[in-house]
């Protein structure tokens, strides 16, 4: 065994005075062997990118110095000289964030911002420099490189503008990429392509990647080892057989047992009434320029949609697919164009003014950011109560229910006077199901509500919301990008691709025998795809 | 939160003094704001040559003790500027928030008034309204309260757009929330830091705008009097009697200056930009 591409001995990253705890990362250890794959997977606050930025020099600068060594290449990062820091980053060195958009900068095309590193750290001319930015493009397969050169970020999707950073960091053909959740804010099918971009090119350069993801799928597919952190501690660090399969720590055994499987639920749920009938719904986005000449994008093209009592209806699909616009049309915050929506036997479409208002406690929505649905300024108990004093109940009924519905989500009764700030994004993600449910829907829509939460929260949340369906026995919207969440908790799947339903049924029988090519492409793209039940394999070498 | 730097305590000690001496100033004052005393004119302050501890601050042409003068000018100064940019504030938010609401044409021909309003030197407008109808103390009032409407719509306009975008006012939306409750319980709470920082910054605004038209002689009408009006009539006497114009033009640079740089700290600690989300 060679020595270690990069060595962490005792690395901790102190957090300032006031700070819940002392230390974002504490006596952290672990090495990356060159041309290495190692993911470092953890939960919101686990210091696993403070861990990547220390690698960077790129701590945010009202952190106080770290401690400990970081060996690169026989020197110490840590203790590395500003000048001699600029040297190695982009150089031996370089990272791919998580926002490819945000990234890059929008006021230059793309092929300035990928020349820039050649700039700085070559001497090559101007045409060199443009045929190595062709050949790198050509590399991170985006399709016609010279067409991309001239390109604004915009102009590019999500997972385009990610092999744009991949080929920036890979330029001057660093010997260790870190990689700070790269594929978190890209779709499935694009995921699964950037992964497999990793993969090889990791086994043409032999670079070392340092992966962080919170996604054991992720993990499943590209990991020679795995490095599970929790609260700035490393807990488990082996090879990826090893801790998939046989975990060692208990918190490793939760984590993974937390990840939804791709496996259908299969006890069936017991249908009420219809609750939901939508016909036919359209809506086109017109964007306006100042010249008049605009751009449509037909988001729905008449969609129907049907939901019973009890029962829950997942809504898959990527983003662009129109899956949140028909959530809205449903619950008009959006107007549709054309069709029905018919909820509880009367027409929702077409009520204004009072008589919508009205109607609008039959349907709620949970939506996916809990940090911005609350409103900041309210207490929690007043925000719950809200719903039931504008439809009526006197207030100290409706402070009532909402005490309840408070415990019902597994929140503590004192939470009503605290505010929105003083909660996690679970728990506030809780106390918005309970907002919803206080006006005692018939149609819940639950928009990428679990998304943005931790695995083991994302867990809790879903059943929590399976156990309130099963007392008050709403019907269930349920919306997501992701299909091993919807497996877990839905009986019907409709998949929509660009605004339409493209295929729908009963969920066991969707995921056995998709009929549709796009729901193939999108089930074969689930990352780590039903690792837990597959014989391992060894690493790939 | 950190601690309050120097300037700022300094700048609202400043304020507080200001309105503490306008409230309750003419109780500590032994002469009337209409007395005259003829034998006494132009009297310098007191720690002059030829002042008396009868006036401490002298007295004007017609012999009326500066203080009592100045108590009485920042009543009316302050009073004035205060209805006024509450008026503007209020007026112009509403503006804001109904090209909000409807959008569209609404919107538009709102906004239309509000570039109107823009376009033009305000100095203009109070000087062809006050040549038109005379001057009146109602008409002046609300002429102040015309002052700076439009940069409250605007702002008032897009904090709310932005505002209603918010997963949180949909959520009210979608609970059946009328209009009223949306933007008086939810919105207003969530946007007033930026139009008090508007406040803050219009208030010395509309303090000068009141101050020049009464120098020159189209503001307050005497027996009225204001620190504008008291800088104007020492203009006269500048060479012989300074005190008549510099004690109102120290009292109106101290005030303005402290309420600007109070309305700089307040930006700094309201800005949503600089508050970071607890996780």
């Amino acid at each position: 065994m060679t020595e270690p591409l990069i060595d962490i001995r005792h690395l901790s990253v102190p957090l300032p005075r006031g700070a819940d705890r002392a230390f974002a990362v504490e006596d952290l250890s672990l090495t990356l062997n060159r041309g290495e794959i190692l993911c470092v997977v953890g939960e919101t606050g686990s210091g696993k990118s403070l861990t990547a930025l220390s690698l960077m020099g790129l701590l945010p600068t009202n952190l106080p110095r770290p401690q400990g060594e970081i060996l690169f290449e026989g020197r110490d990062l840590l203790g590395l000289s500003r000048r001699d820091r600029l040297q190695l980053s982009g150089r031996r060195l370089a990272m791919v964030f998580q926002e490819p958009i945000a990234a890059l900068n929008p006021i230059y095309r793309v092929g300035a911002q990928v020349s820039e590193v050649f700039r700085l750290h070559t001497d090559l001319k101007r045409d060199e420099i443009r045929d190595k930015v062709i050949d790198l493009f050509r590399e991170v397969r985006l399709p016609d490189p010279e067409a991309i050169l001239r390109a604004y970020p915009h102009q590019l999707s999500g997972g385009q503008c990610q092999r744009v950073m991949i080929a920036t960091a890979l330029a001057l053909d660093p010997a260790l990429l870190i990689a700070d959740e790269p594929t978190t804010a890209l779709d499935v099918t694009t995921q699964a392509q950037i992964l497999k971009l990793m993969l090889d090119l990791r086994s043409k350069h032999g670079t070392g990647i340092l992966f962080i993801t919170h996604d054991f799928g992720v993990v499943a597919e590209i990991a020679d080892r795995v490095a599970v952190m929790r609260h700035g501690k490393l807990v488990e660090i082996g090879t990826r057989d090893a801790v998939l399969n046989d975990p060692q720590a208990d918190y490793t055994r939760q984590l993974i047992a937390a990840v939804p499987r791709l496996a259908p639920k299969t006890t069936a749920a017991v249908l009420g009434a219809p609750v939901l009938s939508a016909e036919g719904l359209t809506k086109t986005y017109k964007t306006r320029t100042m010249l008049g000449t605009g751009r449509e994008v037909q988001a729905l093209k008449g969609v129907d949609v049907t939901l019973r009592r009890g029962e829950t209806l997942g809504l898959v699909g990527e983003s662009g697919s129109g899956k949140s616009t028909l959530a809205q049309c449903v619950i008009r915050l959006v107007e549709p164009d054309g069709g029905e929506v018919v909820i509880d036997n009367g027409a929702f479409t077409g009520l204004t003014g009072s008589a919508l208002r009205h109607a609008r406690r039959k349907v709620q929505i949970v939506f996916q950011d809990p940090y911005t649905a609350l409103d900041p300024r309210h207490a929690v108990g007043d925000a719950i109560a809200e719903g039931p004093i504008i439809h009526g109940l006197p207030r100290e009924q409706a402070k009532a229910r909402a005490l309840e519905l408070i415990e019902a989500v597994g929140l503590e009764r004192s939470a009503a006077r605290r505010f929105p700030h003083e909660f996690s994004g679970g728990q506030r993600q809780r106390i918005c199901i309970a907002r919803a449910l206080a006006v005692r829907p018939d149609l819940l829509i639950a928009d990428e509500s679990v998304s943005a939460l931790d695995v083991s929260v994302q867990a809790q949340i879903l059943e929590l919301l399976a156990r309130m369906q099963k007392d008050l026995q709403f019907g269930l919207l349920f919306i997501t990008h992701d299909l091993r969440v919807a497996s877990r908790i839905c009986d019907r799947i409709a998949v929509m691709q660009r605004g339409e339903i493209v295929e729908q049924g009963p969920a066991a029988d969707l995921f056995a025998h998709p009929r549709n090519a796009y729901t193939r492409e999108l089930l074969s793209a689930v990352p780590g795809r039903d690792w837990q039940d597959r014989p391992s394999q060894g690493p790939q070498p | 939160m950190s601690r309050p730097n120097v300037i700022t305590v300094l700048a609202s000690g400043i304020l507080t003094a200001a309105v503490a001496v306008a409230v309750f100033g003419n109780v500590f004052t032994p002469h009337l704001v209409t007395d005259q005393a003829l034998l006494s004119r132009l009297q310098p302050p007191a720690f002059m040559e030829g002042g008396s501890a009868e006036f401490p601050l002298g007295t004007d042409r017609i012999g009326r003790d500066m203080v009592a003068r100045l108590v009485a000018g920042l009543q009316m100064s302050l009073s004035v500027a205060l209805a006024g940019t509450l008026i503007g504030a209020i007026f112009g938010t509403f503006v804001g928030f109904l090209a909000a609401h409807f959008r569209g044409l609404t919107e538009e021909i709102l906004m239309m008034f509000v570039d109107f309003q823009a376009s033009l030197p305000f100095i203009l407008i109070a000087l062809t309204l006050l040549a038109f109808f005379g001057n009146s103390m109602v008409l002046f009032v609300i002429l102040m309260g015309m002052f700076g409407w439009e940069t409250y719509a605007r702002l008032a306009r897009g904090v709310v757009l932005s505002a209603r975008a918010q997963p949180y006012a949909r959520a009210v939306e979608a609970l059946g929330a009328g209009p009223g409750r949306l933007y008086l319980r939810h919105i207003l709470p969530n946007v007033a830091s930026a139009l008090i920082v508007q406040v803050t910054l219009t208030f010395p605004q509309i303090i000068l705008l009141e101050t020049s038209l009464s120098f020159l002689g189209l503001g307050i009408q005497p027996p009225n009097t204001s620190l504008g009006q008291i800088l104007g009539d020492g203009r006269d006497y500048l060479s012989t009697a300074w005190w008549i114009s510099v004690w109102p033009g120290l009292l109106i640079f101290l005030i303005t200056l402290s309420m600007s740089l109070l309305g700089d700290a307040l930006r700094d600690r309201l800005d949503p930009m600089l508050k970071t989300r607890t996780t």
